[in-house]
């Protein structure tokens, strides 16, 4: 970041009416490019290794990859300038090398069942399909919410939506919303969604927005125990209540991934909202007891558990380990180096462009390239956790932080399935996996942290700008700042 | 409420930390583990992506087995020359059904991965050129292999011939009809290797069965030159006396006989009259005399009961089967009864006399090379049993029978010029023989006094004559095609 202080325009500041502050927006369309030449230049290593005939359509797949996010870059330029520059640029690289990869097992599959004399239609079109329409919800939201506040209003309402979305495929009957044993989904003639990727973002706004307005209740000391404040009963409520509907995702749905996602995401937005670690422990040890119930109640756990143990020992059982086996067979080949794109054979992994896309790109990237994954994700959420930080009020903090952190823990679900950390639970990888539901939810999710980053970075109306130029908080960081004496928006006090 | 978002944002660092060591884990200390897995396809399909090795004869060069480079994901097509004729020999080498014949006996040399290859792949690797396959130089002729395929196939004939230079071993032909074209089990397309695999195996004729070494036969008279070996052995000459009449009473009670061919008398009573004409009741009685003990003892000189042979593709056992008392003796020492070899152990038999009594082992491979063409190894004539047979003096004596017994086999392709030494074998099988028609068979070496190449012709249920087959109707022609072929007389 720049140092406002140093920069030689400073001698302006005397003179001139306050200065704009650097939007940055530069930084984020050469960042764009840069992410335009590394999935361009991955394509040409696919086609390459596929020895597919380079021509120079790869060239215009790559202007039009750009193209699309320079669209995207205007909106935010113009819709929420002082956002920031790397979000998008880095989303947009996660969505290129998903559609890289996607297209990768693409060629494979189409390989193969030609060999089987069998028909395949690429899914590579569809997700960038589904990529443009994402853009289009992106923007969407950009113009719509000009405030994240604004949100606050519609809480219960989102709650109430977001409920009902996550509700539905669980009484709709399994023809309509059953897919590979997963009743997350609603079948529409040719298009089919998962509510649940919506609804984990409605109810992340409904959570917020409901603990900032009880945050008190919450603070209110209970009992001591051995030193330790408990809770009082009554407000145990609302974490019962998400405990009680990742339950009932388990149950009906039986949909591991999505009910471990939004439980540790209620959780980190409880304690952000209370500070006390209390509420962690409590949902840990629930989280744990619950864990317990299911393994001794239903099989298909317990089959996950073993699976996770030794896949290779449960190998050929049916619904055995035979996909983590395969996936860690793909992964050790990829060793650190990995085979290079479109040199190895990803395609035999069941699952290999959805669930199983980070095994594909750990055998052909190796482990650089998943750890490097794992950065973009990494410096993605940190990017989004800064802006919380920033933000002036407690709602953007809430919901920025549990968006970022809604992140971070939906890769660490699915990666740590898939390298065998923990069992695995069937959950998209943001951004990269193929499915149109995971993608559109997910640009929605990034457009509302740009809107509170925006908010963040944005300077305060003029009327409250103080005599002294001063950098915004979000660079602020490395620099001494005295606490401001009630300067603060219209939202509640940043504590 | 920056603290806790600060400690979130920990917490998030700490998660990722975990994904990164666990991968460590998964793809540094144990990648080695997971890469070499059995149930791991990934480097079996490297394999298959790789320039696989030639199968070439040995005289001609030519490329009996070969690859095109193609393009689609395992780079190289497998081509075969004359799939048919040569698939008992280079056998086939299919993505989903694996290897068969010389492509899987010879493997490791022809992917690659044979480590007297190793230090060349080394070098290749640094000077950056794809990792190629090892050759195999078959000892293989091609005219007489395709003689003999053409004589086989174009009567419609279901058998096996085999041929070769009885002073090394080397095969010089090894044919099983009907056969198959390993080039379609070699396609790259699932559902045509899947539909070639699956009418191979569903034919009735069994083409994928390689009769030459993987099937056992009884082998009927061409038996009785292991019976005759073993009694000129135990002390028997040619004016051997022997009993001349038409069938003779299993020992041991009952009604069961044995007769001649056609329950005539024999026409001489010397073994050597025996041999010519191929008596049965002297061999059956000769049988009964010498007992197991000895009558096992030649035949395991001549090779028959070895079980771990390998030429390199691996040959069933022939063997003499129980024989507990006088009558199996009888029945065995005609070669019938449990007594079963493959043909290529019939030649086997050919092959020994003609070498003085002495047995070489059978050998396809002349040499292994590298893939720039450089040897490997070369492959040595060696002794298969260790003790002859027969000694050389009792050889000759048996050669000489021999060629008498040529002299009164009917069947067509005799050379004035060429003096051929051979023994005919009419052998009955299944549930009702009498009613059943019999194989033919004819093993022979020629030329007599210099031996150049042995023979031996099985013609499954007497080909195209019915219960009128003989050896020598059906079979001595085949065999003296290839014979001459062999010599280079067309």
């Amino acid at each position: 970041m720049g140092q406002p202080v140093s920069d030689p325009s400073a001698a302006q500041y005397a003179t001139n009416p306050p200065r704009e502050l650097p939007t940055r927006r530069g930084t984020e369309l050469v960042l764009l490019a840069f992410a335009a030449v590394i999935v361009t230049g991955a394509l040409v290593l696919v086609e390459a290794n596929q020895e597919q005939e380079l021509s120079l359509s790869v060239l215009w797949l790559g202007l039009a990859f750009l193209g699309l996010f320079g669209v995207a870059h205007l909106a935010v330029r113009r819709w929420a300038p002082y956002a920031d520059p790397l979000i998008l640029p880095l989303v947009a690289l996660l969505n290129g090398l998903g559609l890289v990869m996607i297209h990768r097992i693409d060629l494979a599959l189409a390989e193969k069942a030609t060999q089987n004399s069998e028909d395949y239609s690429a899914e590579v079109s569809k997700q960038v399909l589904f990529t443009a329409l994402a853009l289009v919800l992106f923007l969407g939201v950009l113009i719509i919410v000009k405030d994240h506040r604004t949100l606050t209003r519609y809480g219960y309402t989102a709650g109430l939506i977001g409920i009902i979305a996550l509700g539905l495929p669980a009484v709709l009957p399994s023809s309509i919303s059953e897919v590979n044993g997963a009743k997350v989904w609603i079948k529409m003639g040719v298009a089919s969604i998962q509510p649940g990727e919506f609804a984990k973002i409605l109810l992340m706004i409904f959570f917020a927005s409901f603990l900032v307005s009880k945050r008190d209740l919450f603070m209110a000391a209970g009992k001591r125990v051995a030193g330790v404040e408990l809770p009082r009963a009554r407000d145990l409520g609302p974490i019962l209540i998400a405990a009680g509907a990742c339950l009932g995702i388990l149950v009906f749905e039986k949909d591991l991934g999505t009910s471990l996602l939004f439980f540790g995401v209620v959780l980190v937005m409880l304690y952000v909202a209370t500070e006390r670690v209390i509420w962690v422990i409590l949902g840990v040890g629930m989280f744990l007891v619950g864990c317990l119930i299911a393994f001794k109640l239903f099989t298909h756990v317990q089959q996950r558990v073993a699976n996770w143990m030794d896949p290779l020992a449960t190998y050929s059982d049916p619904g055995g380990g035979y996909q983590i086996a395969q996936g860690l067979f793909g992964l050790g080949t990829g060793g650190v180096g990995g085979t290079g794109l479109g040199a190895g054979r990803p395609e035999m992994v069941p699952a290999a462009n959805t669930d199983f896309i980070t095994a594909a790109i750990g055998e052909e990237l190796g482990f650089i390239g998943l750890a490097a994954l794992l950065m973009i994700y990494l410096l993605l959420a940190m990017r989004g956790m800064r802006s919380a930080l920033a933000v002036r009020d407690t709602f953007g903090k809430l919901l920025g932080g549990g968006l970022s952190f809604a992140i971070i823990m939906q890769v660490f679900v699915i990666v740590g399935g898939v390298t065998k950390l923990i069992p695995m639970t069937g959950i998209t990888t943001p951004f990269l996996s193929y499915g149109g539901s995971s993608l559109l939810a997910n640009y929605i999710l990034i457009a509302l942290l740009l809107r509170i980053s925006d908010a963040a970075r944005r300077p305060q109306t003029p009327a409250k700008v103080r005599q002294q130029a001063q950098a915004p908080l979000a660079e602020a960081h490395t620099v001494m700042v005295q606490r401001p004496d009630n300067t603060a928006g219209t939202g509640e006090v940043a504590k | 409420m920056n603290t806790p978002l600060r400690k979130v944002g920990v917490a998030m660092l700490v998660m990722v930390l975990l994904l990164l060591g666990n991968a460590t884990y998964i793809q540094v200390v144990k990648a080695d583990d997971y890469r070499t897995d059995g149930r791991n396809q990934r480097v079996l399909l490297e394999e298959y992506a790789r320039q696989r090795g030639q199968i070439v004869t040995d005289d001609s060069g030519q490329v009996l087995a070969g690859v095109e480079p193609i393009d689609d994901r395992l780079k190289f097509q497998r081509t075969y020359l004359n799939g048919p004729v040569y698939a008992p020999v280079t056998g086939y080498y299919s993505v989903r059904y694996g290897a068969g014949g010389m492509e899987r006996a010879e493997d490791q040399v022809l992917n690659g991965s044979d480590p007297r290859l190793f230090v060349r792949r080394l070098s290749d690797m640094v000077t950056g050129r794809d990792p190629r396959g090892g050759n195999v130089r078959l000892t293989v002729k091609p005219t007489v292999q395709e003689t003999a395929y053409e004589e086989m196939s174009k009567r419609g004939y279901r058998g096996a011939v085999v041929a070769l230079n009885p002073k090394t071993g080397e095969i010089l032909a090894m044919v099983s009809t009907p056969s198959y074209d390993p080039g379609l089990l070699a396609s790259h397309v699932g559902t045509d290797q899947e539909t070639a695999w699956q009418k191979f195996n569903e034919d009735e004729n069994r083409p994928m069965l390689n009769r030459a070494i993987s099937e056992t036969y009884p082998p009927g008279s061409t038996f009785k030159l292991v019976t005759a070996a073993a009694a000129l052995e135990d002390g028997a000459t040619p004016d051997t006396p022997v009993n001349p009449a038409p069938n003779v009473k299993l020992p041991g009670g009952g009604n069961a006989s044995l007769e001649n061919f056609n329950g005539t008398p024999c026409p001489g009573n010397t073994l050597k009259d025996a041999l010519a004409n191929s008596c049965n009741v002297p061999f059956a009685e000769m049988a009964g005399n010498l007992g197991a003990e000895k009558l096992n003892e030649t035949a395991a000189n001549f090779g028959i009961g070895q079980n771990d042979l390998t030429i390199p593709l691996r040959v069933a056992q022939s063997g003499l089967g129980e024989m507990a008392g006088k009558p199996q003796l009888f029945q065995s020492g005609i070669g019938q009864r449990d007594v079963k070899l493959t043909p290529l152990q019939d030649a086997l038999l050919a092959a020994t006399v003609a070498n003085g009594g002495v047995a070489m082992k059978p050998n396809l491979v002349k040499s292994l090379l590298a893939p720039d063409l450089s040897t490997i190894e070369d492959v040595a004539p060696e002794e298969l049993t260790g003790d002859p047979a027969l000694s050389k003096a009792n050889a000759d004596i048996l050669r000489d029978m021999m060629l008498a017994s040529e002299d009164n086999t009917k069947g067509g392709g005799k050379r004035g010029d060429l003096k051929i030494a051979s023994k005919t074998g009419t052998a009955e099988h299944g549930n009702d023989p009498k009613s059943t028609p019999p194989h033919a068979w004819y093993t022979a070496f020629a030329p007599a006094q210099d031996p150049q190449v042995a023979v031996a012709v099985i013609v499954e249920s007497g080909g195209n004559r019915g219960l009128a087959a003989t050896g020598g109707t059906v079979a001595a022609e085949i065999a003296r095609a290839t014979i001459n072929a062999a010599l280079g007389g067309g």
